[in-house]
């Protein structure tokens, strides 16, 4: 293909791509390095009729013209990185100094907002994606095994929790564990405790979340290793049974290596979307129990009165290097295909 | 499967239909009682004294006089203005999906077709801009969109939404095109036909199924996304899935929480009429990207 004709069937996507991914990459590093302006203050007299008494006021047109004029707000360098709600260097310093052991350390680290999402967000990526991919892989030999009849609708069942809008589906589970709610309330009955609630503490949230994520993530899973058993090479089963190959042989011997590839496929996409874990934390009302990175951001844009721009662009930098971290092996992957192509 | 070897015990298939019951049960059970509840009044959805309230809808007689009632889909619908949020969608979601199919399916095609290196650099951008979390993205579209006075429209919600569907899309038309053979549109151009000429007469006539793939996805990013159009939208523009979040905030207080039930089950409906329908598409789509690499 010429290079001309190449670049105009090309160029719409790009540009798009260009200006709406990458420069509010460049957008969110600079913005990161700002900070808010601070309120312009005057002293104002207020007369009440305890007398006269001064007092400091927001200059409301002050602080807006202010505002106008550096709509980024002041420099503040690498500032916002390494206050209280982001790496907060301090902090740590001074912690590690007043507390005894090591694991007393962590658990006061734990408490500061960036490591209390990062440690969330960390354990639902690497807790979620191995049970994911055991759950998928059982459920799809199990459908395998199914007369054709059955397997349509049993994968329309199975598609839909992943289909669901993310924010639906966690609502729907969350008013089902309300302590008034058909699981919630049954769980009561089962533990016979009726003050049991799964909203009350941070283990059963954790946990409650962890099940949600599972839940969302199993269907895709289950449809590319149900995919996959379907270019499972007939010939090496049949040998393995004339071989003597029990069932467990010839599902450890042949099916789970032919199915290795995809696992690893569905292991880098789902450590990487589990990173950016949101919707569950909005739909289970969760924040007091854990928070994810994403959600950090969220919170500081959605400001109550201000908008903390500067410090959602810090997390969103440092989230954005750690998904960066994470593609690494998905990037060389596909140098490895495209190298082998050529 | 008439090998006896491959005949199964009645205890493995007893154990492997436990074990899919099971699974379907999870699947399926949380959408359906929620369904059902939707049909009844908050006493009965959230029952303090028997979960089985629920089902027979004591309560809802009661109150009601009958054992369905749609007071949570008059309340979420017309009280809340739920109508306007699914206009929104309509609108949101027809745009996104036109749009990107076309941009992307121009792209994907060119991308398929190019031997050159550059080809390949466009593709490794486009999965690095596809694992980036949007809610990092909008953090950087928000100061600009105001300060350019163009924040809470729909055509910016649509335009920031096709150019992040645009990496997914592209990668899935361009594997999708390079199954088509290069021949077809060679021996057109051979013919004398030029390069736009051939992927207008050859090729879009036969890409239909990779592009009806390819759109289902972009349908369902657009429909399902809550970071965009939450932050980016103003109030009378919100589309249902923000709508339903501010709900859950408002309903919660006035004690409304049956018109966030009816209105999250108005946002399902659709999706199951699609997967009904687009299975078979869906299942392709997404083990396209798999089973090949």
């Amino acid at each position: 293909m010429r290079n001309k004709t190449f670049f105009w069937f090309v160029a719409p996507s790009i540009i798009a791509m260009f200006v709406f991914i990458a420069l509010p990459i460049v957008s969110v590093c600079v913005q990161s390095l700002f900070i808010e302006q601070p309120r312009v203050m005057i002293e104002a007299e207020s007369c009440g009729p305890f007398g006269c008494d001064k007092e400091l006021r927001v200059d409301e047109e002050a602080t807006i013209k202010a505002q106008l004029a550096h709509p980024l707000g002041q420099f503040n360098g690498l500032g916002t990185y390494i206050d209280r709600n982001h790496l907060a260097f301090a902090d740590i310093a001074t912690r590690w100094q007043s507390t005894a052991t090591i694991g007393e350390f962590f658990r006061s680290i734990v408490l500061l907002p960036f490591y209390r999402a990062l440690a969330f967000t960390l354990t639902y990526a690497f807790v979620v994606t191995p049970i994911v991919i055991s759950l998928g892989f059982l459920i799809a030999l199990a459908v395998n095994t199914l007369p054709n009849l059955l397997k349509g609708p049993i994968i329309f069942t199975s598609l839909l929790p992943m289909i669901v809008t993310p924010l639906i589906g966690s609502l729907v589970l969350f008013w089902m564990i309300d302590a008034n709610g058909v699981l919630g309330a049954s769980l009561q009955w089962l533990f016979n405790d009726p003050n049991l609630s799964l909203k009350a503490s941070i283990g059963f949230t954790w946990i409650t979340l962890l099940v949600y994520g599972v839940w969302q993530s199993t269907p895709f899973a289950f449809v590319v290793f149900y995919a996959g058993l379907q270019t499972l090479p007939q010939d090496t089963v049949e040998s393995a049974m004339i071989d003597g190959a029990s069932r467990w042989e010839q599902t450890r011997y042949v099916v789970i290596p032919h199915l290795i590839p995809l696992a690893t496929f569905i292991a880098l996409i789902q450590v990487m979307d589990n990173f950016r874990v949101f919707e569950p934390i909005v739909g289970f009302n969760a924040e007091a129990s854990a928070i994810s990175l994403s959600w950090l951001i969220y919170n500081d844009l959605q400001g109550r009165g201000v908008q903390l721009f500067g410090s959602a662009a810090a997390t969103s930098v440092m989230t954005i290097i750690g998904v960066s971290l994470l593609l690494i092996p998905v990037l060389r992957r596909v140098w490895h295909d495209f190298s082998r192509k050529r | 499967m008439s090998h006896p070897a491959q005949r199964q015990s009645v205890t493995l298939r007893l154990t492997l239909g436990a074990f899919l019951t099971i699974w379907l049960m999870l699947a399926v059970f949380p959408f359906f009682w929620t369904l059902w509840g939707s049909f009844k009044v908050e006493g009965d959805f959230f029952s303090r004294l028997d979960w089985r309230n629920g089902f027979l809808g004591v309560k809802t007689i009661a109150e009601t006089g009958a054992s369905f009632t749609g007071d949570g889909y008059v309340g979420a619908w017309i009280q809340n203005a739920f109508w306007r949020s699914v206009l929104n969608t309509l609108v949101v979601t027809f745009f996104v999906v036109t749009v990107s199919l076309t941009v992307g399916t121009l792209a994907g095609y060119a991308l398929s077709r190019s031997t050159k290196r550059y080809a390949f650099w466009i593709l490794l951008a486009a999965l690095i801009f596809r694992a980036m979390p949007h809610i990092t993205l909008v953090s950087g579209y928000l100061l600009p969109f105001f300060q350019l006075n163009i924040w809470g429209y729909l055509p910016t919600a649509i335009v920031v939404l096709v150019a992040i569907n645009q990496p997914f899309t592209i990668w899935m038309l361009h594997s999708f095109f390079e199954s088509i053979p290069k021949e077809l549109d060679e021996s057109a151009m051979m013919d004398g036909c030029s390069r736009f000429e051939a992927f207008f007469r050859v090729i879009i006539p036969v890409m239909w199924p990779g592009v009806v793939t390819t759109g289902l996805f972009s349908f369902l990013l657009a429909y399902n996304d809550f970071a965009v159009t939450a932050m980016l939208l103003s109030q009378d523009n919100q589309t249902m899935v923000p709508k339903i979040a501010s709900f859950m905030g408002t309903t919660q207080v006035q004690g409304n929480v049956m018109f966030a039930v009816a209105a999250v089950v108005s946002a399902t409906a659709p999706l199951f009429v699609l997967v009904m329908v687009f299975q078979r598409q869906i299942v392709s789509g997404l083990t396209a990207g798999a089973v090949k690499g």
